[in-house]
């Protein structure tokens, strides 16, 4: 598993947390967000408890942890779709206690759900316009006079298309979200969060259901979004998948951060290896290593890995040959901290 | 298609079944009030009414009374009859001052209060409202006091009814999901049903009032059953929204609605039995046998139910899947029947329910209608999808209507317990006693 | 054949006349609360009254201009917007359908009780002409038609009525334009984004409540208009005409025409009244029953109506069924 990532170059990312100290809570050179002793409990269930945690500008970090760790509470806490108990946390230098949700996602945080949410009658395209900030035709009054957001709308449509090329699915324009599979609704949530050209994107189980040979060339995406200056956090079940892709790795159990390091620091620690099998925990059915639904054990993988990595290659050749549009296009995207701020 | 079909022949069955087996009891009844000239069909059948008596239980007859509106202007005369009785017909609902005209008394025969003369009272839609003017010699002014106790004690009897009407709205909503519109129009079919088993024979049955009370009960639950078999399965398997199916009740209670105001007319109607009652003095409480013994039945039945939601295996297995459908699933509980349970058995308690109001009140197409607003009202102040919410929501729900009464104008009792709901809506969405929903 | 050409001349005289625009506004209104932001709004009938009753007391108890009665419609149907969506938006649909009927409900107790009886004349309303000019004095007024009957053959109208058909189809027709230029806009997007999943919209960063509070108003203004426009048509008010079931007259309509099409609550609006009207007619001539009952079986018959259409073809006539089979 390990040494897999050794075979590829080390990414910004990474090299910025070279030197960082693989325990938890540790401090980062230069963190985007901070959060401090964030707590939120269901009745006596604590679903999330969590001490301190920085996470590094520009960098993927992997959030893993067995079913109910509380990943997807803490993706709710973080965006303001729930609030906790106690605890603050600061994104960018903004302070997002009791900020509510639709404002976090404007000041970059975007986050996508692990039950995916396309919108079921509205086309591919509306779905992906509807992504884009500061649109003028959204106020009420300017959206009478087509004049005033025409101009706006033809721009945004063109990043959606380039978008959907990127994601493959530029042939699928017209169809309606619900009309796609759960894996191109996957696809279709992840890129149109990028719509909103965030500077952190949060990924809950983004490769879940889709198909083995799709999942590398979104791997590939999600790979390139640092260098559109995005700081990506997801949560992923499948090993294989965090060791290819993650700069640093948090382990969440029982809704605390139990190990945080790089993904070979991390896959050989103890502690974590405990809280996957269950060893030294009471409720060993909680924690069954299960990397999901549909996705293949590390076992399995080995053995359907030969066709897979061959339709993963043709994958990636095409894949990196849309990519070279994008990014030329990269410009616009680059300007886009700078537009925000 | 075929499954389409399947609907729509359950449906049609349905409704003409409901209709048939309402207009088989009886030839329709008095005619409806003429629908307005548009499309807005008023509520009818108000009127003022009562039996004048000298005090020692003499009828008197020939003394004469006038309606007007509070400006004076004339609405109707009546003059009483041999057996004391007198009624006027009213255009609508709204205040009214009622004149007994105290020359046409006979000689030796005067009011108690030679003051009270003229009578301001307020009538509400579709109610008959008897009025008192007494004779003779006793009685006591009511203190605060007696008039809080008998509000209070009307609130109960009214939150109880409620309560029984309402668990099956409440349990519907928990296993299915589904906010009941047409729950109103199951109390109103109870107590219609109850009516024409009730009436002599020529218009009904002449069956005793608590037999064809028992028997209308079993007729609505079938009723409940049916509409689950033929209407609600069929849709679920074809994955019908739950808003689209919600809507789909909302059609259904105006079709069972207008249906039984077609068959039963527009017109408030009491049942035959228990109607004269002397009222029996028990403190500062005076009642009449007959709401004391309602009021009994229904705290009973509720105890019965709590039973039997928390003892027997199917009151368990509704619970449980009220409580998480799906879990309930996957450990082995059939929801289906689960479900089937739940519509027998509420719309049965809706029936029952139905049959109470109209013994204390009377019967009237839009009984139901009236309640179903302060089911909700119920429901949600105790948290949608459980059993107890429902009855602990209905108990308060029910005092604040009639304790309003003491205090501020009797038309708008029901606008204080609608405001509870929005007021509970407003900072306690999931009920005094329901949990928080889960988020996303 | 002559009984036919009156049953189908009733239903069309119906499905053109001023009962139908008062629906199809309603049922525009409502268009854009369900049908393209989802909000289950339950309580139209309030909008139409306080729309109604804004036109009634300004114009006929405190003497003021019509127009100025219209402005009062359209604010106190807002300020009803306000003060429902405030608490009441942030609940799920069917919470949100239980508070708005409430709320349609307490508005007519309190119109119709003796204490709002100064202002509202209590349970008899107000008829136009109560004190001053009335409001239906400078309506009939600008009325260009010299007295008389109008139309063709077995299709006349009275000259205010036509009056009332040719301005409530020229205020409908501008409120589709504005509605439809309104949802093709984004802003229209992000409306059906939140009847799709509101959560997906605020996470993209939509202000969702600001946009349910929107549609809210804008869809509650044209209820208010609906008002009005059935107070001038019959010149007088009473609250027991708002009842619960309006509401679900504008539904249907809605549902049969076609829930978020642009035309959709204008074709529904005319092809409910022209078979309400009809199928009166027939009842009516056929002599099947008492004619006491003819008004029920009316009402009975729109519920009917209801449930058929919603189980078989929710999409309604002018809907998308490719749409609305990802309902639910
Ligand atoms: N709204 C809620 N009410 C009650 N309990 C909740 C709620 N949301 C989450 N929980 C509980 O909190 C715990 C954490 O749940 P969460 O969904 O965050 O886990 P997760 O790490 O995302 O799991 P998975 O990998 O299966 O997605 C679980 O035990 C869950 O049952
Ligand atoms: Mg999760």
């Amino acid at each position: 598993m390990a040494d897999r990532d050794t075979t590829k170059a080390p990414t910004a990312g990474a090299l910025a947390l070279a030197d960082v100290e693989p325990v938890p809570g540790v401090p980062k050179p230069d963190p985007i967000l901070v959060v401090d002793k964030v707590k939120r409990s269901f009745g006596g269930l604590t679903a999330v408890n969590v001490d301190h945690l920085e996470l590094q500008r520009g960098a993927i970090t992997s959030l893993i942890g067995p079913n109910g760790a509380g990943k997807t509470t803490f993706f709710n806490l973080m965006t303001g779709f729930d609030r906790p108990d106690t605890g603050t946390w600061h994104f960018d230098g903004h302070d997002l206690a009791n900020v509510s949700a639709y404002k976090v996602a404007r000041y970059g945080m975007v986050r996508t759900f692990q039950l995916t949410k396309a919108l079921t009658r509205l086309s591919v395209m509306e779905n992906m316009k509807l992504g884009a900030t500061g649109q003028r035709g959204e106020r009420i009054l300017a959206s009478l006079i087509p004049g005033i957001w025409k101009a706006q709308e033809a721009e945004i449509e063109e990043r959606a298309e380039e978008l959907l090329v990127r994601f493959k699915m530029d042939h699928m324009r017209d169809e309606l979200g619900g009309e796609l599979s759960g894996g191109q609704r996957k696809l279709l949530e992840m890129a149109r969060a990028l719509m909103v050209e965030p500077s952190m994107v949060m990924l809950d189980e983004p490769m879940a259901g889709v198909n083995p040979a799709l999942t590398q060339s979104l791997l590939e995406h999600v790979k390139d979004l640092p260098s559109f200056d995005m700081t990506v956090l997801f949560v992923e079940h499948d090993m294989d998948v965090v060791m290819d892709i993650s700069d640093w790795v948090v382990v969440m159990a029982q809704g605390r951060i139990i190990a945080e390091g790089p993904p070979a620091a991390v896959a050989a620690n103890e502690e974590v290896i405990d809280a996957y099998i269950g060893k030294g925990h009471g409720d060993e059915s909680r924690f069954t290593p299960t990397p999901l639904a549909g996705a293949p054990v590390s076992a399995a993988v080995e053995e359907v890995a030969p066709p897979s990595a061959d339709e993963g290659a043709e994958d990636l050749a095409d894949g990196g040959a849309d990519l070279d549009g994008p990014a030329e296009g990269a410009g616009p995207a680059d300007e886009q901290p700078g537009g925000r701020a | 298609m075929a499954a389409s079909l399947r609907v729509l022949t359950s449906i049609a069955t349905l409704l003409l079944a409901t209709l048939a087996m309402l207009a088989s009891l009886v030839a329709p009844a008095a005619a409806a009030s003429d629908p307005a000239p548009t499309l807005l069909a008023q509520e009818g059948g108000e009127q003022v009414r009562g039996t004048l008596n000298d005090g020692e239980g003499d009828p008197l007859e020939g003394v004469q009374l006038s309606v007007t509106t509070p400006d004076g202007e004339a609405v109707g005369d009546a003059t009483s009859g041999d057996d004391g009785t007198w009624a006027v017909d009213l255009p609508g609902p709204g205040d009214y001052v009622v004149t007994l005209d105290t020359s046409t008394l006979p000689d030796g025969v005067e009011l108690r209060d030679p003051e009270r003369d003229t009578l301001e009272v307020s009538v509400n839609t579709g109610q008959q409202r008897t009025l008192l003017f007494p004779f003779g010699e006793g009685g006591q002014v009511s203190s605060l006091g007696q008039r809080l106790t008998t509000a209070a004690f009307s609130g109960v009897q009214f939150g109880l009814i409620i309560a029984i009407a309402a668990i099956g709205l409440s349990l519907i909503f928990g296993t299915t999901g589904l906010v009941n519109f047409a729950h109103g129009e199951l109390v109103t079919f109870g107590a219609i049903v109850a009516w024409f088993l009730n009436a002599p024979s020529g218009t009904g049955l002449g069956v005793q009032l608590i037999i064809a009370g028992a028997i209308a009960v079993v007729i609505t639950a079938l009723l409940g059953g049916g509409i689950e078999l033929g209407l609600w399965r069929p849709l679920r398997r074809r994955r019908t929204g739950l808003i689209q199916m919600l809507v789909i009740t909302i059609g259904l209670s105006l079709a069972l609605r207008f249906g039984m105001q077609i068959v039963f007319g527009g017109s408030s109607r009491p049942y035959f039995d228990y109607t004269i009652q002397q009222r029996i003095s028990i403190g500062w409480l005076a009642i009449t046998p007959r709401d004391l013994i309602v009021s009994l039945i229904a705290a009973a039945t509720l105890v019965g139910v709590a039973t039997m939601l928390q003892r027997t295996r199917i009151g368990k297995a509704m619970r449980a899947v009220s409580d998480n459908r799906d879990l309930a699933e996957s450990s082995g509980i059939d929801v289906q029947r689960v479900v089937l349970f739940v519509w027998v058995m509420g719309a049965g308690l809706a029936g029952f329910g139905g049959v109470l109001n109209g013994v204390v009140e009377n019967v009237n197409y839009l009984l139901g209608f009236r309640l179903l607003l302060l089911m909700f009202a119920a429901v949600i102040l105790g948290g949608l999808g459980t059993a107890y919410g429902a009855m602990f929501g209905a108990i308060v729900v029910g005092l604040v209507t009639e304790i309003s009464t003491v205090f501020f104008s009797t038309e708008l009792k029901f606008v204080w317990a609608l405001f509870v709901l929005i007021i509970i809506l407003l900072v306690r969405p999931q009920g005094l006693l329901g949990r928080k929903e889960r988020i996303g | 054949m002559d009984v036919l050409i009156t049953i189908l001349a009733d239903g069309v005289n119906s499905a053109i006349g001023p009962t139908a625009v008062v629906f199809a506004l309603a049922a525009i209104g409502l268009n854009v609360h369900y049908g393209y932001t989802g909000l289950l709004n339950f309580g139209q009938v309030g909008f139409m009254l306080v729309g109604a009753y804004g036109l009634a007391i300004t114009v006929s108890i405190w003497e003021q201009p019509l127009w100025v009665g219209v402005i009062a419609g359209i604010l106190a149907s807002t300020l009803l917007a306000l003060l429902l969506g405030l608490p009441t938006l942030r609940l799920r649909a069917d919470y949100l359908a239980i508070s708005t009927i409430a709320a349609a409900e307490i508005l007519r107790f309190v119109f119709r009780s003796s204490p709002a009886t100064p202002f509202t004349g209590g349970p008899f309303g107000i008829p136009s002409q109560v004190g001053g000019s009335g409001y239906t004095q400078t309506w009939n007024a600008l009325n260009p038609f010299p007295q008389g009957r109008y139309g063709i053959g077995w299709l006349t109208f009275s000259h205010t009525r036509l009056w009332a058909t040719i301005v409530g189809w020229s205020i409908v027709l501008l409120v589709v334009l504005v509605v439809w230029l309104l949802m093709r806009s984004p802003w229209g997007r992000v409306l059906k984004s939140i009847r799709e999943d509101e959560d997906a919209a605020r996470a993209l960063g939509k202000n969702v409540f600001a946009y349910k509070m929107q549609a809210l108003i804008l869809g509650g203004v044209l209820g208010g208009m609906a008002g009005m426009m059935l107070a001038i048509s019959q010149a007088a008010i009473a609250p027991d005409q708002f009842l619960p079931q309006l509401t679900f007259f504008a539904y249907t309509v809605l549902i049969m025409g076609g829930a978020a099409t642009i035309w959709g609550p204008v074709v529904g609006s005319l092809l409910f009244w022209f078979l309400i009207a009809s199928v009166e007619r027939a009842l009516i001539i056929s002599d099947v029953m008492p004619s006491g009952t003819i008004g029920p079986t009316r009402l009975a018959f729109v519920g009917i109506l209801l449930v058929l259409l919603m189980a078989f073809r929710p999409q309604g006539l002018l809907g998308n069924k490719r749409e609305m089979v990802l309902d639910g």
